[in-house]
């Protein structure tokens, strides 16, 4: 992982339009290693939007971004097909993406292992998510970005994301997360929308 | 660049093809309703027959590669998957015609596959003949299937899109089924329909993919 504290992302003055309406304008945000920022904001506020800018999804109306360091991406949907196991969804993006992660360990950590063979049409919300989860170990990437991470998350899930997060953040990492709730790893900017 | 990415996009499409819906049965099962209607509309003569016969195939074939074409995309805008695709660093294009490909192998040529059956019921001779047809009709089915690519990648987002996916794919068939026709029925200017069919599948393995992803990227924005 980098040890320079160059900015891994640097926006400015970034804007969105939706339809007629201005949905946020004049954000900006720097984002160096070891930083956790959590946007908060009402629902509807572009929480989501703004973290699809930053990974690239979404071209920004007006401003600036720099994206210096690779990203990975937990979006509200968990990108698991019906037929697609926790194992098998694991196995196929360490392949596309050339990891040679060890996956039983990745599903152990993510209390998945009774799951593993479980197609994802039968998962709960909570597997899927946890599976999602599972990506970001699958390969070493300064910047996560991760849209309400706690959703339907049990209490054992929660505390086990905040060990991978609170971790990534010591090893020099650093995470981008839209909240509703309280961070249950340092935080070091609130970004409000 | 590495090929991984596109390699499992590929291997994504192709199990999704056939988990998603059947696979190639379904495809399969509207080809052979529609053909079998003909003789039913238009009585048995056989030279009627004989003569219709390539012309109905090759609308049948057009219509039932449309049917699967719905899935391609959409279920991966509203799965979340496009989203991961659109990040891997591979061009999107690529990873399109990947899973394009992976689509035509599950049900387009089992598709071209069927054709000489479907010849043989339209009183066809069975001779060297349906085997030429039948590279023909594989030629034709995968440029169906990139232009209906197209289709599918633009209405991506659309609810029940696969009606706009028809409208969008079968003006672009319009060359595929003119070359692919006249290549069968031997008549005037139909020396070089053979080459012009081919050329035609060329053109859209080599454009629509380009297509397809640029409205993925619209469709994820």
């Amino acid at each position: 992982m980098t040890t320079s504290t160059a900015p891994l992302i640097q926006a400015s003055g970034l804007a969105i339009l939706r339809g007629e309406r201005v949905l946020f304008r004049g954000v900006s945000l720097s984002l160096s290693p070891g930083d956790a920022i959590v946007l908060r904001g009402a629902n509807g506020a572009g929480k989501t939007t703004l973290l699809r800018m930053l990974a690239g999804l979404t071209r920004p109306e007006a401003g600036e971004m720099v994206r210096a360091a690779p990203h990975h991406w937990i979006g509200h949907k968990e990108g698991i097909k019906p037929q697609e196991t926790p194992r098998g969804h694991l196995a196929l993006w360490a392949q596309a993406w050339g990891s040679k992660a060890d996956i039983p360990d990745i599903l152990e950590k993510m209390a998945l292992t009774r799951a593993a063979d479980v197609p994802g049409r039968y998962l709960s919300a909570g597997q899927r998510r946890r599976t999602a989860f599972g990506r970001l170990l699958l390969e070493d990437r300064p910047v996560w970005l991760l849209d309400e991470p706690y959703t339907a998350l049990d209490a054992a899930g929660r505390t086990m994301l905040d060990a991978v997060i609170s971790g990534h953040l010591r090893t020099n990492g650093a995470i981008i997360a839209s909240m509703h709730d309280a961070a249950g790893f340092p935080v070091t900017n609130e970004v409000t929308l | 660049m590495s090929a991984a990415p596109i390699l499992a996009a590929f291997r994504q499409a192709f199990a999704e093809a056939w988990a998603g819906g059947a696979g190639a049965l379904l495809p399969l099962g509207f080809l052979g309703g529609a053909a079998v209607l003909v003789p039913l509309g238009i009585g048995s003569d056989t030279q009627t027959l004989k003569a219709v016969g390539p012309g109905i195939i090759w609308v049948a074939l057009a219509l039932s590669s449309l049917v699967t074409l719905e899935r391609i995309f959409q279920a991966d805008a509203e799965d979340g998957t496009l989203d991961l695709w659109l990040q891997t660093g591979a061009p999107m294009a690529a990873i399109a015609a990947a899973k394009t490909l992976a689509h035509w192998l599950a049900a387009g040529l089992p598709l071209a596959l069927a054709s000489p059956l479907l010849a043989l019921m339209f009183q066809a001779q069975a001779s060297m003949d349906l085997l030429i047809h039948l590279g023909f009709y594989t030629l034709g089915g995968l440029a169906f299937f990139f232009w209906g690519g197209v289709g599918a990648a633009l209405s991506a987002t659309v609810r029940r899109g696969g009606l706009l996916i028809s409208i969008i794919a079968l003006p672009l068939y319009v060359p595929t089924a003119i070359f692919g026709a006249l290549a069968m029925t031997g008549g005037i200017g139909s020396d070089g329909a053979p080459m012009l069919l081919a050329a035609s599948t060329l053109f859209a393995c080599a454009v629509a993919p380009y297509a397809m992803a640029a409205a993925l990227r619209l469709a994820a924005d």
